[in-house]
Order: structure tokens, then C-alpha cells, then sequence
């Protein structure tokens, strides 16, 4: 059925598209379920099916987009002559050339691997399961808000264009996640997990590996052990990172200052600039010969695996930072033509009705060879940090500030109590320079962020991120208010 | 367009049985957004989209649904008839919602401000040409935004707004730039080419060497769209009456402890003086005002339909999210800011703010775009870009000196899914001992 919107669509706007040098077109279909339960109620079920056709056609220099919802002949043709104007326009005032425009021409089907459906599970079954996680996360009186949840995706495209392109492409994630509140008095702390920052591609077979729905008890009881805990302590000392904070320190202080839009200052006004320039790919050191990063669209569980990006570019995996040494930027094809730079397929569309631009898809630290065991017991004083709860970091991906969930004191080479409201400062430039170790593959998570913003007008889109622990010296740590 | 959604509705009430009730809201635009860079335009279109939102109700039991909508009637009413099938299945599955809350009063408005739309494709001619010779780098997003709501009861609600946002900066180099921003209904030339002479004056200042602070605290002149940001952040939980009772709230100190702000501060919701529709989802009218923070003192949460239901409140919201906060204005003159600021930090804008402790409100968040040293009322230089981590209990607080007598109304530029219809109206602040980290 949708197949067949999606090829009728193309097919009409064949018919009426004329007088452009080049044009695409991509075409969506997405629909979303989301159920949750919330202290023992089951929550509105949310619903949603979405889809339009994004046109793109240049013009000599000039290139304009439009989109529309209303996909009958006089819909796209009213949507056409709306991008032909723009292109027109920018023909006169634009900013890029004609040979800056991808113009792809590849043909390729592409499905996320699924083993077991949304629908293989009914919605009674879903809600059943649901309310069974419930009520393992009110393990005790002072747990004040508990929710457990499950959502799917789906989304399918066809990308066509006058050079022959037909890109189809059917992507499916799975969204899990628990969240346990505690409260005694004015403390209150949480925990999350279950998959709750780690939704991914694929079916129900994914939510035993997130831990969903068992981790619902554990949860509940760090987030009432957290309300006695000590605050974490303040100085300059070790740092020990699991993969669930991991994952926003490589989002913030590498994925975002390489995106080689911001580089190319198109960022300036919304999300920012970045302190890499087009000179520091080859030889700039950007951390430790430890740190390995590569864009990585071959996990085909993470949440931005995909064969083309949505300008029709083949992705494949590269490395981003090899042993330290910066190699290339997060740009897709018309960024890399702007900068004569070589990047990788991220030219990414959030929803249907915004244009391509540089994201960053699936961003991951390569594991070493240490045994989290080893690392902990190389440490004689430092803080080991999970699961992000706070972020913060200047435009030019510099100064950061983060915040986890839980923290664990790192004494003497073993792990000992947990401490709450930890948190750390740094800098990029420098901090990555002092990752000391990194975890083997045992310590390796696959997790994501389902809310990246980004873009004028702006997108929040999906994007995977997978690490290793990691060992980082002499970082600022501090806890909360006394 | 509202006579479509209308139309569609009539006849989709036709296909709903007996013992069932349907609300319908509606939202869509048609937007023009054009990108800049270097003053040139980087990436222009336009964009068509209207969202039909469902919830097909049959006692207390009752599921909703989010659907793309054509514009034709004939084929979204196809569509969503197919959709209700769907709904009554999955419905029929759902145990009774307790706190189901809908309006059972009939609340008929209209609200048209969609007479007159710019013209894009003039106002980028017009933006390009005043900024000449400027590094100018942002987006104009302009066009007419529509809501809608009807239920099978017999109530109809509609409101339509035609505007315009232009929000961008002007570099001077690196990270030194003047943010602005022009937005409202109708576009003069005037005015446009009245805030570029503004930013040539400050983009003169950031020309100076800049100067890097160590950290410590500073006496700072915070402007409103700086107070705006922090007050974003008080508002992510800071009022909902769900974040209160499930003790969420970054304010959870003023509930449990009795903490004050600064007698100075008066914050309400202002939904009179907003640009959203007056009506919520479920077909509840708004009130006018909220009242959230009165000298200094936490009065009322903002209440959902569900909360209302579930801690048998009033109703005064759609989300427990302000759209249309209102800070009340203190008696320090505009005019006075520098002198009274005499040395410390002028900082125009703030970014990227967090919590770095929930429970006791301490932010941290980024200096960004034109900040200055002031020495004896004078600005000296441009500022380095610092980290700040503060509570707002000291910020908004003991710390607090005065709030400006004028006050800015602040369009919020957003556009994550669709354009935003929440704005913000606030005065400058002179604050003490702000704490710097980085």
C-alpha cells in the first residue's frame, strides 16, 4: 500500500516536472505507536502517520525546494513552481554553484533486519508487559513517579531524481525505556535505562539486550539509594565514563564541532561554529592515539544505519579520527564540494518537509583492549560516571559541562559507593588528549539519541552512538549544591 | 482553510457511531523558510503541511492519533475514516483512562490575523540588500499558521495568524557576532534597516581586542533575550502541576523549603498577550493569565486537562509548558544600564543551558554572541565566551539589584516540526556576583 503511494507519487511528478536542469524527489512514508505507563495508568496511546514528497530542482546556480503534504498532480505541481522560484531566486542571491548539487543516479533497496514485528506482539500483550515493568519500578513508597514505555517507527522512502536515481529505503526502530523517580523532602533523583537513551533499529528482538523490561527493579533502588548518597566530590581526578554517558560526550565535543556544515559557518546563527577548521583534517591531534572514531552505518541494530543518505550518497564506514589524528569531516556530498574535502554520507532529512543537511548518523569509539576491571584498577582516586542527565557545551564545541545520573568513587582501584549529582568540565581540544584507557569489546554498548537539533528550520533527528568505557585523567569533577 | 477543516470534520462526525465521541484538532502552515550565509541565501523553499490530531472516545476508554492531511476532502476523509477503524480496534483494547478530560461545554471562537502575508521572495531581496558588506548568517521563516478544533458536541474553534521571523546574526569574526531579530506581521522597510544600524554600531565594539575573564563572579547586566533563556530553563518542569506532585520540579526548594526569588520577580502566564490559539485540545478555553511567580513566591502550577482530572485542579493550560511567559518589569531606566552596571559584564545573550543541580535550580549554560567588559560604564572590549554555573535563587534572588522599566516582546524563532506560536515578554537585569567556572 504504501509502496504504492510512494511509486504513484514519483510517477506523477514525472509527468509534470519539466524546465530544471535536475531534480529529486522523496517521497515518505512513516508511521509511529507509543504506549506508556505511568504510575500504574495506561497513558493515551499516540499514534501517528505522517508523509509528504520533497521536491529539489536546480536551475543554473539556483536551487529551491518545496514540500507538501498533498501529493495529487495539482499538489506537486504547486509545489514544483513554488522550488522553481526559489531557485530562481537563488540563482541570483545564492551562496553555492551549480557544481555544489549532488545529483545522484544510484539504485538500491534497503530494510532494516527485523526478527520479530511490532505487530507479532498485540496491543494487550504490549500493555500487559508494560504494566508488569510498572509496577517493578514502585519497589517502595518514596519512588514518586515511575513510567514505562514502548514506541516503534517506521519509515519508508523513495528517492528519484532526473538523473536516475531510485533509492528506496524502509527503516524500522524500537523505542523502549523505564524511568524511576525517588524523593524524600527537596531531594529528588532518577534513574533511566530499559533502553531509554538507547532506542534501536530493528524489532522486539532488540529490548532484551536494552534491558527492557528487566532493568526496571535495579533502576528503582539506585534511585532511592541515590537520595542518602554522598555528593560526589570535588578536584581534579580520574574519570571513568560508561558508554550510557559516553555517548553524549562523543555527540557534543567530537560529532557536532566536525559536522562540516558548522565548519563552513552555516551553523553560526542556531547551533554554532566549531573550533576545527578545514586545515586540522590529516594532522590536527585530537585526542590520544587511543581514540579511534568512525562513522559506521554497518550495525544494522544502531539507530542510523542506512545504505544512502537522503542526497543519494552510498554510505560506507570510515574513520573519523584514527589513532588520534583527525581524518575527515561529518559532510555530506554538497558540503564535501564546497570544502574539497572528502566526508561521508550524512546529508540527513529529520522529517519529510525539511531539506538535507550535514548530521551526524551512526558516530562511535572503536573498543580497545582493557577490561573495565583493569582499568578500575589502575585508579587510585577519580569517579566512575553513568547514564547522562545534563549537557552543555559552548558554540564552538569547546567549553563543555556535563552531568550523569550515578556516580561510583573509584578508591584505591576498586569501585565503592555511589555518589550523587556528579559532574564534570572540560575542553575538547584538550580533553580527549588525556584519554588514558579504553575499554575492550566486552565493555562496548550500542545506544543512540533520539532528540539531535540542529538546522535552520530546525530538525531533531536520530542519531546512533556506540563506546567502549573510557578512562579520562585530570578532569574537573564537582557534585551538587551542598 | 477553515472552511476545509470544517467540511472535514461535519463529515467525519458522520462516521462515528452512537456511544462515541471525537475530538479533532487541526494545525498546519504554509510557510516560506529561506537560510543565509556570507548574506547569501543558502538553502530556500517552502513548505505545505497540515496534521489532523484524533481522539476517538467511547466512555472512559478512548486512543489518539496524529495524521497528515492532504487538503482535499475527499481523499483525508478516505484517509481518516480508514484511521477511526484502526482507532476503535486498538481502543476496544485499552483499559478505562481515569483521567480522560475533555470539554462538554460548547466554547465557539475565531481568531483571523491572516489577511495579509509578506511577500518572501521581496523581504530576501530587501534583507540582502540592507545587509551589504555584513557576514550575515541566519533564517526568514514567514507565512500563515493555522489551528483548528471541533468536536462531536457541536464546538468549533479557529485561529489563523500570518507572520513573519527573521532571526539571524552578524560576524564580525570567529565566535564574535550581534544576534537580532525582526519578527510580527507586518514588514517595514524601516524597521529592518533601523536594527541593521544598531548591530553596525556593536559589531564596531566587537572589533576591539576581546578580553578573557578568570573565573570568579562578576556584576553582569543580564538583556532580556539572556533572562529568556534562563527562565526556559526554569519552565523545563519549573511549573506543571504533574512536575510539582511528582516533585520533579526545579523548584522543589520554594515548595519544600519555602525559598524566595527577589520580591522583583512577578511572572505569569500570559496567554491574553501570546500569539497561540486561546483554546486547548480538548476544547478547554484558556484563561487569560497564570500567575506563577508573585513577589517572589511560587503561586500557581500550570494544569493540564489530565493533571486537573487527576489532582481535581482547574484547568488553565494545554501543556504544562508556559508558551507566553510574562516577567514584570523593575525600575531600573534602559538608558541607565552601563552607568549602574559601572564595571563587570554586559551580556546580551546566554546559551545552551542546563541543569548542573535540579534540586537546588543551579544552571550552568554558555556567554554567546556580543558580550562586553564595562569599566567605570564604558564599554572596553568584546568577551571571550564563559562558562556560568549559578542557582537561580542567587540570579533571580539574593543577588537580583533591579529589573529594567521596559520590556522586550520576544517572538521564539523555533521551528522543530512546525513554526512555534510562543513568545516571551521580559525586561533586562542588573545582577551581583554572577558565578563564572570556564
Amino acid at each position: 500500500m504504501m509502496q504504492e503511494l510512494l511509486t504513484q507519487t514519483t510517477q506523477r511528478f514525472r509527468a509534470i516536472v519539466s524546465n530544471v536542469d535536475f531534480w529529486s524527489l522523496r517521497v515518505t512514508s512513516e508511521s509511529q505507536e507509543s504506549i506508556c505507563v505511568r504510575q500504574g495508568i495506561v497513558q493515551p496511546v499516540q499514534n501517528l502517520l505522517s508523509g509528504g514528497a520533497f521536491i529539489t530542482v536546480i536551475k543554473g546556480d539556483g536551487c529551491g525546494y518545496a514540500a507538501t503534504s498533498d501529493l495529487s498532480t495539482n499538489g506537486l505541481k504547486a509545489a514544483l513552481q513554488q522550488a522553481q522560484h526559489w531557485a530562481l531566486q537563488s540563482a541570483i542571491s545564492g551562496l553555492l554553484n551549480a557544481d555544489h548539487y549532488p545529483r545522484p543516479e544510484a539504485q538500491a533497496q534497503y530494510e532494516t533486519p527485523v526478527l520479530q514485528s511490532w505487530e507479532q506482539l498485540s496491543t494487550g500483550d504490549k500493555i500487559s508487559l508494560l504494566q508488569d515493568a510498572n509496577k517493578a519500578l514502585k519497589t517502595h513508597d518514596n519512588i514518586v513517579d515511575w513510567q514505562a514505555y514502548l514506541g516503534m517507527r517506521s519509515e519508508q522512502s523513495l528517492l528519484t531524481s532526473s538523473a536516475g536515481a531510485n533509492i528506496e529505503q524502509h527503516l524500522h526502530y524500537i523505542m523502549p525505556g523505564l524511568s524511576a523517580v525517588a524523593n524524600k523532602g527537596s531531594v529528588t533523583q532518577y534513574r533511566t535505562g530499559g533502553g531509554s537513551q538507547s532506542s534501536r533499529q530493528g524489532g522486539l528482538e532488540q529490548l532484551e539486550s536494552l534491558g527492557f523490561p528487566h532493568a526496571a527493579t535495579s533502576l528503582s533502588e539506585e534511585a532511592l539509594a541515590l537520595l542518602s548518597a554522598d555528593e560526589c566530590p570535588e578536584g581534579k581526578m580520574d574519570l571513568v565514563l560508561a558508554p550510557s554517558q559516553m555517548i553524549l560526550q562523543i555527540h557534543e565535543s567530537i560529532g557536532h564541532p566536525l559536522e562540516l556544515d558548522r565548519i563552513l559557518g552555516d551553523e553560526r546563527n542556531y547551533a554554532g561554529t566549531s573550533f576545527v577548521n578545514e586545515d586540522m583534517f590529516g594532522e590536527y591531534q585530537y585526542g590520544s592515539e587511543l581514540l579511534n572514531v568512525t562513522f559506521d552505518p554497518t550495525h544494522t541494530e544502531q539507530l542510523a544505519s542506512y545504505a544512502y543518505d537522503d542526497e543519494g550518497s552510498p554510505a560506507h564506514r570510515e574513520y573519523i579520527i584514527r589513532n588520534g589524528i583527525l581524518q575527515r569531516p561529518l559532510g555530506g556530498a554538497s558540503s564535501q564540494a564546497r570544502a574539497s574535502l572528502n566526508g561521508v554520507a550524512t546529508a540527513r532529512q529529520a522529517d519529510w518537509f525539511r531539506p538535507p543537511i550535514d548530521r551526524m548518523a551512526n558516530l562511535n569509539v572503536e573498543p580497545g583492549d582493557k577490561s573495565v576491571s583493569d582499568i578500575i584498577s589502575n585508579i587510585e582516586q577519580g569517579v566512575y560516571m553513568e547514564t547522562n542527565r545534563s549537557w552543555s557545551i559552548d558554540d564552538s564545541r569547546n567549553k563543555f559541562q556535563f552531568g550523569c545520573e550515578l556516580g561510583r568513587i573509584i578508591e584505591n582501584g576498586e569501585l565503592k559507593g555511589i555518589v550523587r549529582n556528579p559532574n564534570y568540565r572540560g575542553i575538547s581540544a584538550t580533553f580527549w588528549r588525556n584519554l588514558a584507557n579504553v575499554g575492550n569489546q566486552q565493555s562496548f554498548e550500542i545506544q543512540g539519541v533520539t532528540n539531535c537539533g540542529k538546522g535552520e528550520p530546525n530538525q531533531a533527528i536520530f542519531v546512533g552512538h556506540a563506546s567502549p568505557t573510557c578512562h579520562f585523567s585530570q578532569v574537573d569533577v564537582f557534585g551538587g549544591a551542598a | 482553510m477553515q472552511e476545509y477543516f470544517y467540511s472535514l470534520c461535519d463529515s467525519l462526525f458522520k462516521k462515528i457511531n452512537t456511544d462515541e465521541l471525537l475530538l479533532l484538532s487541526f494545525e498546519g502552515e504554509d510557510s516560506d523558510f529561506v537560510r543565509f550565509n556570507k548574506n547569501r541565501i543558502r538553502q530556500a523553499g517552502s513548505v505545505t503541511q497540515r496534521r489532523m490530531n484524533l481522539d476517538l472516545i467511547k466512555g472512559q476508554q478512548h486512543t489518539q492519533a496524529t495524521c497528515e492531511l492532504s487538503g482535499s476532502i475527499e481523499n483525508d476523509l478516505d484517509q481518516l475514516t480508514q484511521l477511526l477503524s484502526k482507532l476503535r480496534l486498538q481502543r476496544d483494547m485499552l483499559p478505562p483512562d481515569p483521567y480522560l478530560n475533555f470539554s462538554t461545554d460548547i466554547n465557539n471562537t475565531e481568531y483571523h490575523h491572516d489577511n495579509t502575508v509578506v511577500d518572501s521572495h521581496k523581504a530576501v531581496e530587501q534583507i540582502i540588500k540592507t545587509a551589504k558588506g555584513l557576514d550575515l548568517v541566519g533564517v526568514f521563516a514567514n507565512g500563515i499558521q493555522y489551528t483548528g478544533f471541533a468536536n462531536s458536541i457541536g464546538q468549533k474553534n479557529w485561529h489563523s495568524s500570518a507572520n513573519f521571523n527573521f532571526d539571524w546574526s552578524c560576524y564580525h569574526a570567529t565566535d564574535k557576532a550581534v544576534k537580532s531579530n525582526y519578527a510580527g506581521f507586518e514588514w517595514q522597510t524601516q524597521s529592518l534597516e533601523k536594527k541593521f544600524e544598531s548591530i553596525k554600531q556593536q559589531l564596531s565594539s566587537l572589533a576591539k581586542p576581546a578580553k578573557t575573564i578568570s573565573p570568579g563572579k562578576y556584576r553582569v547586566y543580564l538583556a532580556p533575550a539572556a533572562i529568556s533563556e534562563l527562565l526556559s530553563i526554569m519552565a523545563w518542569g519549573g511549573f506543571g502541576l504533574k512536575a510539582h506532585k511528582t516533585k520533579t520540579t526545579p523548584l522543589i526548594q520554594m515548595l519544600e523549603q519555602g525559598r524566595k526569588l527577589s520580591a522583583q520577580i512577578n511572572l505569569s502566564e500570559n496567554h491574553s498577550r501570546g500569539l497561540a490559539a486561546s483554546f486547548t485540545d480538548d476544547g478547554f478555553i484558556k484563561p487569560d493569565k497564570v500567575q506563577l511567580i508573585e513577589n517572589g513566591m511560587f503561586k500557581d502550577c500550570l494544569v493540564s486537562p489530565r493533571s486537573a482530572m487527576e489532582y481535581e485542579a482547574n484547568i488553565n493550560t494545554d501543556s504544562e509548558y508556559p508558551g507566553s511567559l510574562a516577567l514584570s518589569a523593575g525600575s531600573l531606566n534602559i538608558d541607565n544600564v552601563l552607568t549602574e552596571l559601572d564595571t563587570g559584564l554586559y551580556i546580551n545573550n546566554l546559551w545552551y543551558l542546563n541543569f548542573s543541580d535540579r534540586n537546588a535550580c543551579r544552571l550552568t549554560g554558555m556567554t554567546r554572541f556580543a558580550c562586553f567588559w564595562v569599566e567605570n560604564g564604558v564599554i572596553t572590549s568584546p568577551l571571550n565566551v564563559m562558562r556560568f554555573d549559578d542557582s537561580i535563587y542567587d540570579l533571580l534572588g539574593t543577588h537580583l539589584i533591579d529589573l529594567t522599566s521596559e520590556r522586550e516582546f520576544i517572538f521564539d524563532s523555533s521551528t522543530y516540526g512546525k513554526r512555534s506560536s510562543s513568545s516571551i515578554e521580559l525586561p533586562g537585569a542588573l545582577i551581583n556576583n554572577m558565578c563564572f567556572t570556564l
